[in-house]
């Protein structure tokens, strides 16, 4: 039998340092359940606050506060005030994967919205399709979300890497030419619009070299040297991220924008404003830009946002914003909040004026879930000097999403609805 | 008489008695299923290090790896070769047990300092590999397709894919099994031969025990550990990805042991299940959560170094003196 | 394709100059206090981020000698408060708490700056390309190599002529002996700690020219430093110089054959020597044991 003696004052000791301890345990105690009101609707957003993507993950929230505080005071949804309850993936699949299950088991969510690291939303799409909840990924570009493994409950506001690369190809190809080199992140999005781009370049009979970088890379000399070296009439850039920030920058700095054309999917306004000006330049797609002068409601919806949160708002608040939105649409739709009810109101669904904020019908497409905007293919540029900051791209084709992204069946989604 | 019960067994009995009657209360106090299992996951991997680190004395920070590896094994096997639950647990913790020992005895000559650097930089390795493999691993979208299967014993069928508390006494039964397996591998004479080199290891050097080959075992065997902990990892997640082999998480793990105290035996589960609690819900609260973790670290390691079960010593014939 | 090789080696070099700043920084406090600073990544995180902010009021050139000074001050504080009741402890215990400190620097960072990218502007002299056939040569990339030889051309001058660089590296080898001598341990200690972040510091404002400014971006460097000073030999000086510049080379030229395995060079390299020389380059036996 182990023996053990203390002294007084360290049993005394102890005892302090556990009721210390015990103290803490209240806290763990979330006094916010009691409080909650249990007629409400409650909408769960999970998302990277922390981490590599807290700039659009941030951006995505804040387009989803403004759209619940709009939605509450039109009378909600049913005519039941709405809760957004946010949550902090961290850029972690097992802490998203935790979140998207404690909203649904502990919070009683009727809808889940997640991430902006696709993988997460990959992953939580198999807890929501587990727990028929109905998902909508406001901004995950993983392909197969709404490709081969697209699910009944799960649908998409960003694009696919089909929509981006179809929709700005032709443009890259007509105004500069065949001769591509690739800067490509080492995954698999990257893989992808890698393949989208390639297919149309092939297509129109061109050739191209390219890299495979790991993301996170830092210095991108080699490649750029390597790119010189091959001569392009583009450079295809789609990194993202830092990387993109990174990659653009040092082709700006080594004069190589005076040598060939840059250019490539997407250049998210977040990205844009890390960058010195000089690297505000190349051909790009945009999955919404603020800056469209004809089109009722979005210069009152871009001045309300930027009071609202002090910045122009980006794509990714108009995904967070439209993801909002969508769950109210989908319930009055079905007139409840049955998942399998919703989900069937959401395919074909077109989003009103007022949310689409584009020309165009913008609609969620039936056979694959994902929704159809305009795709704006322009061209980046440094603000004019004493104007607007953000005024950094300028729309030269809006692209039709559904004519980008091909035909559903050819994404390989076939959704299996539940018995 | 009656025999007075030890602080030990009265732990231990009280842990389990927590632990067993976890899905009547969880949700009382604000938590739910998920966060229970969780905390015994990753309660488990706390220990798995503390084998190394508490009872034997040698700090790895590159334990993530193993634990990694543990995950992707068990996704392995459920995609690749069955869809057998107990089979993937076996081939994860293998994979990472089998790739423990063999790394185990590049670096068993290294101490301190250089050990745990060491440790660090090869946990980045493998950590790397997965990030980078893609074809394989899925690279930074982690490795997805696959789900734990329903278990089969004969003509029972326990559903542990979508039963969450039946799922939760699973991973329990787990727990016991493997640290049934710890208690035991401590109390032998290896175990006590481990505490020996903790406490003087030029002592037990000079005493012409083979110090290179005990530590060795002892890290083989919390890597054998860890790996199951992740095994149990991926199946509560349906996936692994490349930030369960990241130094941070390797970190957390030990942040944990160590807030739980490192010289009791289940000092690092109650740490793992008060910062797995805290995590969630100061992320819920705040986005600066970050800081909070981070000032826990601090002031754990301030104030609180034994940890909170630190004034219990666990086994064997060390005496507590006053100056503790 | 000689070429390409000579460009990449240049280019390795420029970019194992700046790992080799980094990783001296992280070795000195190393080697005289035995603590791993897993907060360096945070310190040149905040280098970074005070130069940019300073540099609104006193231009690049003076953020680029300000800000060091500054972040120096914070580790100093942070070493007189905190670090310093773990000497002597287990290395487990400052690793820890570094590794807090770092999630908190990173936090602080991201809570008070932004999670937003942030662009930071060099100024023109040193922006263009050296010449049009060594493009890749910038101005500003020669600037950081210059400035990280002569940061590290001092410190080495520093500790060999100096009487206080005597006593730290006297103290690095026996600490003990050092202090009966007379010597006041306690401020050599904070005097070396804040020379290594000084060099973290200066690291994160040279870092925020060329990468620009993001509130993670101090642990995505630190690794590499880590890598050098196990490559060069822990203990080492020289070795951890020698380390950073072959890591820089190794990963560049392995971007012309393979890049997307450029990363992952670092980390064979650092596998080999622990195979073939396990205490690094020119480290020594029983160094750091």
């Amino acid at each position: 039998m182990t023996n053990f003696t203390f002294s007084r004052s360290m049993r005394r000791r102890s005892l302090l340092k556990a009721s210390a301890a015990a103290a803490l345990l209240p806290l763990a105690r979330p006094f916010v359940i009691s409080a909650r009101a249990a007629d409400t609707v409650k909408i769960g957003m999970v998302n990277p606050i922390t981490g590599v993507y807290s700039a659009p993950a941030t951006s995505e929230v804040e387009g989803a506060k403004f759209a619940l505080a709009e939605l509450n005071k039109n009378g909600g949804i049913l005519g039941r005030q709405v809760e957004l309850l946010v949550e902090d993936s961290a850029n972690d699949v097992g802490t998203g994967v935790q979140k998207a299950r404690k909203l649904i088991d502990r919070d009683q969510v009727n809808f889940i919205l997640a991430d902006v690291n696709s993988a997460i939303a990959y992953a939580i799409a198999g807890v929501t399709n587990e727990k028929k909840i109905l998902h909508i990924v406001p901004g995950g570009h993983t392909d197969p979300i709404t490709g081969k493994d697209c699910k009944w409950n799960v649908f998409r506001v960003c694009n696919t890497t089909a929509m981006d690369s179809n929709a700005v190809a032709s443009t890259l190809i007509e105004k500069f030419g065949k001769k591509w080199y690739f800067l490509t992140p080492d995954y698999a999005y990257g893989h992808t619009l890698q393949e989208g781009f390639v297919k149309n370049l092939t297509a129109a009979g061109g050739e191209y070299q390219g890299d495979l970088l790991p993301v996170g890379t830092a210095d991108f000399s080699a490649s750029l040297i390597k790119a010189q070296q091959y001569g392009p009439s583009v450079l295809l850039n789609i990194m993202g991220g830092a990387d993109q920030v990174n990659s653009l920058k040092q082709f700006v700095q080594f004069g190589m924008d005076k040598k060939m054309a840059v250019g490539g999917a997407l250049y998210e306004l977040e990205n844009m404003r890390a960058v010195p000006k000089e690297a505000l330049t190349g051909w790009w797609t945009m999955e919404w830009w603020w800056d469209q002068p004809n089109v009722p409601h979005v210069k009152e919806w871009v001045a309300a946002l930027k009071a609202a949160t002090g910045k122009t708002p980006s794509a990714r608040h108009w995904f967070g914003f439209v993801g909002v939105h969508s769950c109210a649409l989908a319930a009055a739709g079905a007139k409840e909040l049955d998942a399998a009810k919703m989900a069937h109101a959401m395919e074909g669904m077109k989003l009103p004026p007022e949310i689409a904020l584009q020309p165009g019908d913008v609609a969620f497409r039936a056979g694959d879930h994902e929704l159809m905007p305009s795709i704006f293919v322009g061209e980046a540029h440094a603000a004019p000097a004493g104007g607007e900051s953000d005024d950094m791209f300028k729309t030269q084709t809006l692209v039709p999403g559904d004519k980008a992204a091909g035909p559903a069946e050819a994404t390989g989604c076939k959704v299996e609805w539940p018995a | 008489m009656m025999r007075r019960l030890d602080a030990n067994q009265i732990t231990t009995i009280v842990v389990w008695a927590a632990l067993l009657t976890a899905p009547l209360w969880v949700n009382s106090v604000g938590g739910y299923m998920a966060l229970a299992s969780r905390v015994v996951v990753l309660g488990l991997a706390a220990m798995s290090i503390n084998f190394l680190l508490g009872f034997t004395g040698y700090m790895s920070f590159g334990h993530a790896a193993f634990f990694g590896l543990g995950a992707y094994g068990a996704g392995f096997t459920l995609k690749l070769l069955a869809a057998n639950t107990l089979l993937s647990l076996l081939l994860g913790s293998l994979l990472g047990g089998v790739l423990g020992a063999l790394f185990g005895l590049l670096i068993v000559r290294r101490r301190g300092v250089y050990f745990a650097m060491v440790t660090i930089a090869f946990g980045q390795v493998f950590y790397f590999i997965a990030y980078r493999w893609n074809n394989l691993t899925g690279g930074d979208d982690g490795l997805r397709g696959f789900s734990r299967a329903p278990l089969h014993f004969g003509p029972i069928t326990i559903d542990i894919l979508n039963n969450a508390i039946a799922f939760y006494f699973f991973i329990l039964a787990c727990f016991a099994v493997i640290t049934g397996l710890m208690g035991l591998i401590l109390r032998s004479p290896f175990g006590h031969t481990l505490l020996a080199i903790r406490e003087n290891e030029q002592r037990a050097r000079f005493l012409g025990i083979p110090i290179e080959r005990h530590v060795w075992a002892s890290f083989s065997l919390s890597c054998f550990f860890m790996s199951f902990a992740g095994a149990l990892y991926a199946l509560l997640n349906n996936f692994a990805d490349p930030s369960n082999l990241y130094y941070v998480m390797s970190g957390n793990i030990v942040i944990m042991a160590v807030l739980g105290g490192i010289r009791s035996f289940w000092g690092p589960l109650l740490g793992a299940a008060v910062f797995v609690v805290l995590q969630d819900y100061l992320s819920s609260i705040t986005t600066n959560w970050m800081s909070f973790v981070g000032l826990l670290f601090v002031l754990v390691v301030l104030f609180f170094p034994r940890g909170l079960l630190g004034f219990v010593h666990t086994r064997g014939p060390q005496r507590d003196t006053a100056a503790g | 394709m000689s070429t390409l090789i000579l460009f990449n080696v240049t280019n390795g070099l420029i970019i194992g100059a700046f790992y080799v700043l980094m990783a001296l920084g992280l070795s000195l406090i190393l080697n005289l206090s035995g603590v791993i600073n897993f907060a360096h990544g945070g310190f040149l995180t905040l280098g970074g981020y005070v130069a940019f902010t300073l540099s609104a009021y006193i231009g690049f050139w003076g953020a680029l000698i300000v800000a060091p000074f500054i972040v120096a001050i914070l580790g100093v504080v942070l070493e007189r408060t905190m670090i310093r009741w773990l000497y002597g402890r287990d290395p487990l215990y400052s690793l820890l708490l570094t590794f807090g400190l770092a999630f908190m620097i990173e936090d602080g960072s991201r809570w008070y700056w932004g999670p937003q990218g942030l662009p930071v502007t060099i100024p023109p002299i040193l922006s263009q390309p050296l010449s049009s056939s060594f493009f890749f040569i910038t101005g500003y990339r020669l600037f950081m190599v210059a400035v990280a030889a002569g940061v590290i051309l001092g410190l080495f001058c520093f500790l060999r002529y100096t009487r206080l660089g005597l006593r730290i590296r006297a103290g690095t080898l026996d600490l003990d002996t050092v202090s009966s001598l007379g010597v006041n341990v306690r401020l050599l200690r904070s005097f070396n700690f804040g020379l290594g972040i000084f060099l973290a510091g200066l690291s994160g404002v040279l870092a925020g020219g060329q990468l620009g400014l993001i509130p993670t971006m101090g642990s995505t460097l630190l690794m590499p430093s880590f890598i050098a000073i196990i490559v060069g030999g822990v203990g080492s000086l020289p070795g951890t110089l020698v380390g950073g510049l072959l890591i820089g080379v190794a990963a560049g030229v392995t971007t012309v054959f393979w890049p997307s395995a450029s990363e992952a060079v670092m980390y064979v390299l650092m596998g080999v020597v622990l195979l073939v020389r396990p205490r690094g380059l020119f480290g020594e036996e029983g160094m750091m044991s």
